[in-house]
């Protein structure tokens, strides 16, 4: 399912990540969102913007147990835990904030 | 905790050329998040993987060298280096990434969870271990 940004037809694979990371955009993240009813806040973007540091950094999306650990380390540890995460991405930390971000699924993600 | 079992993944190959380190990665990945003992060695040409500095635009795949310094956020504990294998290569440890481990609650800090050892100590670390793949 390709999808519309800014008049842009991006593709995407069977599961709606973007097949080419550099077409990567904030508009892309806002469009997903929308597609699942969701209103992007502040405290979606600080997950967002930290997934896309972290794949600049190590070239790989990373498992929930470290993504959830890292926030914790960077962000405090009130947002480091799975019930926080989950409340902001309720379809699972991993798979929809790194879909928003333009990464790949992370590896051992099934 | 008696159905945590000791992995050690064997790295033979050379970065590029073949999918081996790429795939033995992966699997590393998967494993520590199943939250199991892992270790690592890399011997013969595998020591390259490594090197930092390495660029592959030349050749046109994903340069994944990065991804070896985010080893100790997925709880592996040890990448040995065989020390033979490595002099042979003209290449000491300061040619090498280097892998930091934190854990989280404790604070309790490695700087480097990589190791140079030589092939005695190698061979005893494979034999303590449960689970050996070789890549």
């Amino acid at each position: 399912m390709p999808i519309e940004v800014n008049g842009k037809t991006l593709e995407t694979d069977e599961e709606g990540y973007l097949v080419n990371l550099d077409d990567w955009e904030p508009a892309v993240a806002e469009a997903m969102a929308k597609e699942d009813d969701l209103e992007l806040t502040d405290e979606h973007w600080e997950i967002i913007n930290f997934l896309r540091e972290y794949y600049e950094e190590y070239q790989i999306a990373p498992a929930v147990r470290v993504l959830t650990k890292a926030v914790g380390k960077r962000l405090g540890k009130e947002k480091g835990n799975s019930k926080y995460l989950y409340g902001l991405f309720p379809y699972g930390p991993g798979k929809q904030a790194c879909r928003y971000a333009g990464l790949p699924k992370p590896t051992g993600c099934v | 905790m008696s159905d945590k079992k000791q992995f050690m993944f064997l790295n033979r190959r050379a970065p590029y050329g073949t999918i081996y380190a790429w795939e033995s990665l992966e699997v590393v990945l998967i494993a520590a998040a199943f939250e199991q003992a892992v270790s690592l060695a890399f011997i013969d040409d595998g020591v390259y993987q490594l090197v930092t500095g390495q660029d592959t635009t030349g050749i046109g795949m994903k340069n994944f060298s990065p991804t070896y310094k985010t080893l100790g956020d997925y709880e592996v504990r040890h990448m040995y280096v065989d020390k033979e294998s490595l002099e042979a290569r003209g290449l000491t440890a300061d040619d090498l990434v280097v892998v930091p481990w934190e854990d989280w609650e404790t604070e309790e800090t490695v700087d480097n969870i990589v190791e140079v050892v030589d092939s005695d100590q190698l061979a005893e670390l494979i034999e303590q271990s449960d689970v050996v793949f070789s890549f």
